[in-house]
């Protein structure tokens, strides 16, 4: 019976790769000092793609309209920050409560739905909240966005125009969030997304409520989306519409695919290459650089279906 | 389809649900199971109504089957698949807050049963051979700790010779527990059933002991004379 519990336990255990890449985040601080603005975008965007991927990944929930949590949890947070109080933690904690009821409200309908059906559910009910977005222009701020959110200091640290405060506060929030996503995955609730991603007819043949399920993975989603909204709130000090946009959801999305699906980690390296390719190839040709994204998604869905991790993991085999 | 269907399974015996094909064998099996809703009539589980119940609530009372077609997951191992199907009996498989290796008791169970069956516990489900991977069915049916178990051709597309061994595996199960299984090979049908239901035309033909449906005159002409021509 050792053996049995020995295949459990090689698979939580912490490899020495993943202790590497987590040491690698810190590299920024030192390698690219001037940088750190795109860090912290490119660990809240990655926060955003982990979040999907708790869905998608694991709950195999196709999501269109993922950025509408994003989007709840960067107005909370903003319009918290504008009108009561602009302590950053509070912010996240008001964001992650808002987001998740939403996400909670939302996943009654969600669950019932599968393959085009809900994808184009997911779509609708994003933009809807994108358009009420817009016309309660008096609270967010319409198409100008929201103005004027003053984010207080963090354990004293200012928010500085070099970002370092905002990477450390980025990365350390998007380190925590996946410590808690990594535990979710190996518990054994994480092991029912799985049997529902894997066949969904057999799950209430063995008894599981696969919606109720659902649903909470569904909101546990919406929790770290809305955090991760909140995170770029407070180290933009600002709140524009496009947090709600279609584009933010599907670009989400194409981050996911890229890096790989059902993996943790496919998330954050998304999220770094996407972001970096963007800052690199708008640099060289702003209103064309989608090209160049659209080539990277064809080539790695034709040739890596399971995302460039997924292609990297076959140099990387697990030990048995 | 199925209609006029008034059946009754007494604890322990083993059932052999036979009939030509389209004479509503698995539909009766997916109205006992909930996959489908019966227009009109009740279905009972040791005295408690279930018509209404969904399927997942009629397994956790104590009703499992199997798939005459695969339904497993590919990509996890047996043992997890298993250990999956204890945790939802047990209740522990909504925790998301603690790591799988701490659920032992469920993990050893898991793995009990797969020793019982003598399947590689380890192993992807996709790389298991298909006579394993039929155990397997059977296995996570096991895992809810049914009070009745519905097997839709358990041996489907296993070689004669090895459907033997499958059901000695069946056959080896609990006394306590009900079976009632879909089967078309007629000498396993008489080596393991105690008692005989024939299905003709969606409606119960016939049901009694393995000598008198081999009597039946009715039997021969639509069925067995059939199929022994």
């Amino acid at each position: 019976m050792e053996n049995a519990n020995r295949h459990f336990r090689e698979k939580v255990r912490w490899r020495w790769l993943e202790i590497a890449f987590w040491l690698c985040t810190l590299l920024p601080f030192v390698v690219t000092p001037n940088y750190l603005s795109l860090a912290s975008q490119i660990a809240i965007t990655a926060l955003f793609a982990l979040s999907l991927d708790l869905i998608l990944g694991y709950a195999g929930i196709v999501s269109l309209g993922h950025a509408a949590f994003f989007g709840v949890g960067a107005y909370t947070a903003g319009l918290l920050a504008k009108h009561y109080l602009g302590e950053p933690l509070t912010g996240l904690v008001a964001a992650a409560i808002a987001a998740g009821i939403m996400g909670y409200a939302m996943s009654h309908i969600v669950v019932r739905f599968r393959h085009l059906a809900l994808i184009m559910l997911t779509l609708g009910l994003g933009l809807l909240l994108h358009e009420a977005a817009n016309s309660a222009s008096a609270l967010t701020g319409g198409a100008d966005g929201l103005q004027g959110v003053r984010v207080g200091t963090l354990f004293g640290f200012k928010f500085d125009m070099f970002g370092r405060t905002a990477y450390a506060y980025s990365l350390a929030v998007l380190f925590v969030c996946f410590l808690v996503c990594r535990r979710i995955i190996h518990s054994p609730f994480g092991l029912a997304l799985r049997g529902i991603r894997e066949n969904a007819t057999r799950m209430p043949a063995i008894g599981a409520p696969s919606r109720a399920h659902l649903r909470k993975a569904y909101t546990i989603a919406a929790v770290i989306a809305g955090i991760a909204g909140a995170l770029l709130t407070h180290t933009t000090s600002t709140v524009s519409l496009e947090v709600l946009s279609f584009q933010r959801s599907a670009d989400v999305l194409v981050i996911l695919i890229l890096g790989g699906a059902g993996r943790l980690y496919g998330g954050i390296i998304g999220a770094v290459i996407y972001m970096v390719a963007r800052d690199q190839f708008s640099g060289i040709n702003p209103q064309y650089w989608y090209f160049w994204i659209g080539l990277l998604l064809v080539a790695v869905v034709m040739f890596l279906p399971n995302g460039i991790l997924g292609g990297l993991a076959r140099f990387f085999p697990r030990k048995a | 389809m199925a209609q006029d269907i008034a059946l009754e399974l007494p604890q322990g015996v083993r059932y052999a649900l036979i009939g030509p094909n389209g004479a509503g064998k698995t539909t009766l099996m997916n109205l006992m199971t909930g996959m489908l809703a019966p227009d009109s009539g009740q279905i009972f589980l040791g005295g408690e109504e279930i018509t209404a119940l969904r399927p997942d609530t009629r397994v956790r009372k104590g009703l499992a089957r199997t798939f005459q077609i695969n339904t497993l997951f590919p990509q996890l191992s047996a043992l997890e698949s298993v250990t999956l199907a204890v945790l939802e009996r047990n209740g522990d498989a909504h925790n998301w807050w603690r790591g799988l290796p701490r659920f032992g008791a469920a993990i050893d169970e898991a793995q009990a049963i797969l020793d019982s069956l003598k399947i590689p516990s380890t192993k992807e489900t996709r790389e298991l051979a298909y006579g394993q991977q039929r155990l397997l069915e059977i296995a996570l049916a096991l895992a809810t700790r049914p009070r009745v178990l519905l097997l839709d051709e358990p041996a489907a597309g296993v070689p004669k010779d090895e459907s033997a061994a499958l059901f000695d595996a069946i056959a080896g199960l609990s006394r306590e527990l009900t079976i009632l299984f879909i089967e078309h090979d007629m000498d396993v049908v008489f080596r393991f059933a105690t008692r005989i239901i024939v299905m003709v035309g969606g409606r119960i033909l016939v049901e009694g002991a393995p000598d008198e449906i081999a009597r039946d005159a009715r039997v021969r002409e639509v069925y067995l004379g059939k199929a022994h021509a």
